[in-house]
């Protein structure tokens, strides 16, 4: 018995698909990760499962109530942050906090113990209009917001977007105690990076999911070995690379190339003798394992 | 219940933390009043006559004393030609002419009837008409054993802010309960904070009537005022019972509210909102509510379309309760068309105002 699950979720907007045969499984108490680019569908997932849309084809429950037919119960028993924090920005933080913990059924007082921590940092600007907030103060009093009546499933829609690094970094430390309360949390992100912080994700990309589980499993499941090239002219580089037989991918990362190659057909040193060959002698190749968003390419290349 | 008076706490917060609302919701109504009531009258003050024809005549001189007696006219000049008439309205000296034919104490003796012609400058043509009107009014009542009385019994002097108080009352109560409705609902889409709410326990229909309780609220308080400024600044008498009144604005807030509701419904965001409210509603309740031109001269087809327009039907029941003082049984009509407009409103914005997005 999973705590969320959704089967074959299809959504589509006229012609346009946003969804595809969507399924996912989330246990209770950890924190599931939806990670994909911008317009994978993951706002309109996130929608539906907090009852907010319908779909068009599937089903999907949380906490073992239907997303259609229950939906009256899992408003009572979900709290939401959707993307860009959405607060009153003319009502100062107490007044958001205070509001939100009324029409959720509960109040200050009685979530106090559950944001307490995280209201502490905002506690010196209480009187402070939302508007006023800088992007991580607006995204620590919209967690409070969404946490303040004590739900069992938490939903937070790219949480992250538009904070800074350091802000982000303490944001998924708040999220590591929260799940420590008991609360399933189901976040999602276009950053790859965050992918470590979860127990368990989805990759995602135009609608569909291309990808689930732990991480580690799914770096495991890549099927290539992984090379890493860098050096100072790195751009034409790449021209030669992708022409190389046995060489499945190659894209440019930060600084580097990463070239995807089958396995034991193509080795550092054939890489390294043909970029001399080609006048590129200053060029460094390496062996590297995958992360995830040499996962997530290969996934997308598949597709 | 809880919830609901901190939805409706929160929405007053709204209001009145910010500046312009507030200016909207309570400044606008006063403006409007004062201008449509002074600065845009279209009553006549000191119009310029010119009396053409023999001023000697007995008949002729009583009537010019009477004209240029009255506060809305001024006797400027008197001239035997009406050639010359022409003249004085190109440069700008007069603004009507009143002539007299040849004998014209004579022929009202012994015909009964002598012939007086109004000229009036019609480059403006609605005050043209009005000047008209007045002096015809005056000329009638000098000689009324001769010609039928014609009495506005309800407007004598055809005061426009008669007809521009209800006028008014249509548009400000339509004005702040649809728009301000409307925008503050769609505000919320825009910001996501509408999902939030959704999400939430509180059941739908206790949002939309949170949202609708403070304009309400701030509507009665607009009606009161609208009521002492015309009473009292305007003079425009009350004459029905201010409980009519009460209770016919309470049927029209409701229905603007409803209006409001329909339109938050459609619209996605503030400007578009802002658009629909604007040119759907408050362009047709100008247009069509008689504020401007009376329906009866539209054609038909307005006229037909003009029904649909609940503030008409509003102004003609305050029309009738104020100025002409009438009780409950000669407005039973508008009253229940009103009414009926209320409930296909309410019934049609609540079945599509979605409990999802």
């Amino acid at each position: 018995m999973y705590f969320i699950e959704a089967r074959n979720i299809s959504k589509g907007y006229g012609s346009f698909k946003a969804l595809d045969r969507v399924s996912l499984q989330v246990r209770k108490g950890e924190i599931y990760g939806i990670i994909g680019p911008d317009g994978a569908g993951k706002t309109t997932l996130f929608r539906i499962l907090t009852t907010l849309m319908l779909f068009d084809n599937g089903n999907a429950e949380v906490e073992g109530f239907d997303v259609v037919r229950d939906y009256v119960k899992i408003r009572r028993i979900i709290g939401y942050m959707p993307g860009h924090f959405s607060l009153y920005e003319d009502l100062s933080v107490e007044e958001n906090l205070d509001f939100f913990a009324t029409i959720f059924g509960s109040s200050v007082a009685a979530g106090y113990e559950t944001v307490r921590e995280i209201y502490s940092q905002l506690e010196p600007f209480r009187k402070r209009k939302a508007g006023k907030l800088s992007g991580g103060m607006k995204q620590k009093l919209a967690l409070c917001c969404a946490l303040i009546h004590k739900p069992s499933v938490l939903f937070l829609d790219e949480p992250t977007t538009g904070v800074d690094a350091i802000s982000r970094k303490e944001f998924w430390n708040m999220l590591e105690r929260i799940k420590a309360g008991g609360v399933t949390v189901l976040v999602s992100t276009p950053y790859m990076d965050e992918a470590l912080l979860c127990d368990r994700i989805s990759l995602i990309r135009q609608g569909r999911i291309i990808d689930s589980g732990t991480v580690d499993s799914i770096i495991e499941r890549y099927p290539y070995s992984l090379l890493a090239v860098s050096g100072e002219r790195i751009f034409p580089v790449l021209k030669i690379l992708r022409q190389l037989k046995g060489v499945v991918s190659c894209f440019a990362f930060g600084t580097e190339h990463h070239v995807a190659v089958c396995k034991e057909t193509v080795t550092v040193e054939n890489i390294r003798q043909i970029l001399v060959e080609n006048g590129f002698a200053d060029c460094a190749v390496r062996n590297i394992s995958p992360g995830i968003e040499d996962c997530f390419m290969q996934l997308a290349g598949k597709e | 219940m809880k919830e609901f008076f901190k939805l409706v706490g929160k929405e007053f917060r709204h209001i009145f933390r910010d500046r312009r609302t507030m200016l909207i919701v309570l400044v606008m109504p006063v403006v409007q009043i004062v201008l449509f009531g002074f600065a845009i009258s279209t009553d006549i003050h000191q119009a310029r006559v010119d009396i053409v024809g023999d001023i000697q005549d007995f008949q002729v001189r009583k009537i010019a004393e009477r004209i240029d007696n009255s506060q809305y006219f001024d006797v400027v000049s008197e001239y035997r030609s009406v050639t010359s008439v022409d003249d004085r309205f190109r440069k700008g000296k007069a603004d009507v002419a009143i002539c007299f034919e040849q004998d014209f104490s004579k022929k009202l003796e012994t015909e009964n009837t002598a012939l007086i012609r109004i000229i009036g400058d019609g480059s403006e043509p609605n005050s043209a008409q009005m000047i008209a009107n007045y002096a015809m009014g005056i000329i009638h009542e000098g000689t009324r054993e001769l010609t039928p009385t014609v009495e506005y019994v309800y407007n004598p002097m055809m005061k426009s802010s008669y007809n521009f108080v209800p006028g008014v009352m249509g548009l400000i109560l339509m004005l702040i309960c649809s728009m301000m409705t409307a925008i503050s609902i769609v505000r919320e889409k825009e910001k996501g904070t509408m999902e939030l709410l959704l999400v939430s326990p509180v059941r739908p229909l206790w949002i939309i009537v949170s949202k609708a309780l403070p304009y309400m609220t701030l509507s009665a308080v607009n009606l009161v005022t609208i009521l002492l400024l015309s009473r009292y600044v305007m003079s425009v008498p009350i004459r029905g019972s201010l409980l009519l009144i009460a209770l016919v604005s309470l049927v029209f807030i409701l229905t603007s509210l409803a209006l409001g509701l329909l339109i938050s419904t459609i619209a996605s965001t503030q400007r578009v909102a802002m658009l629909i409210s604007g040119m759907g509603l408050m362009m047709p309740t100008m247009i069509f509510s008689g504020i401007i031109f009376p329906c009866e001269s539209m054609p038909v087809v307005l006229q037909y379309l003009s029904d649909i327009i609940p503030a008409k039907w509003y102004i003609i029941l305050i029309k009738k309760i104020m100025i002409e003082g009438v009780g409950m049984t000669y407005i039973v009509k508008e009253l229940s068309i009103l009414l009926f407009m209320v409930f296909v409103l309410f019934w049609t914005s609540i079945k599509l105002f979605r409990t999802r997005l």
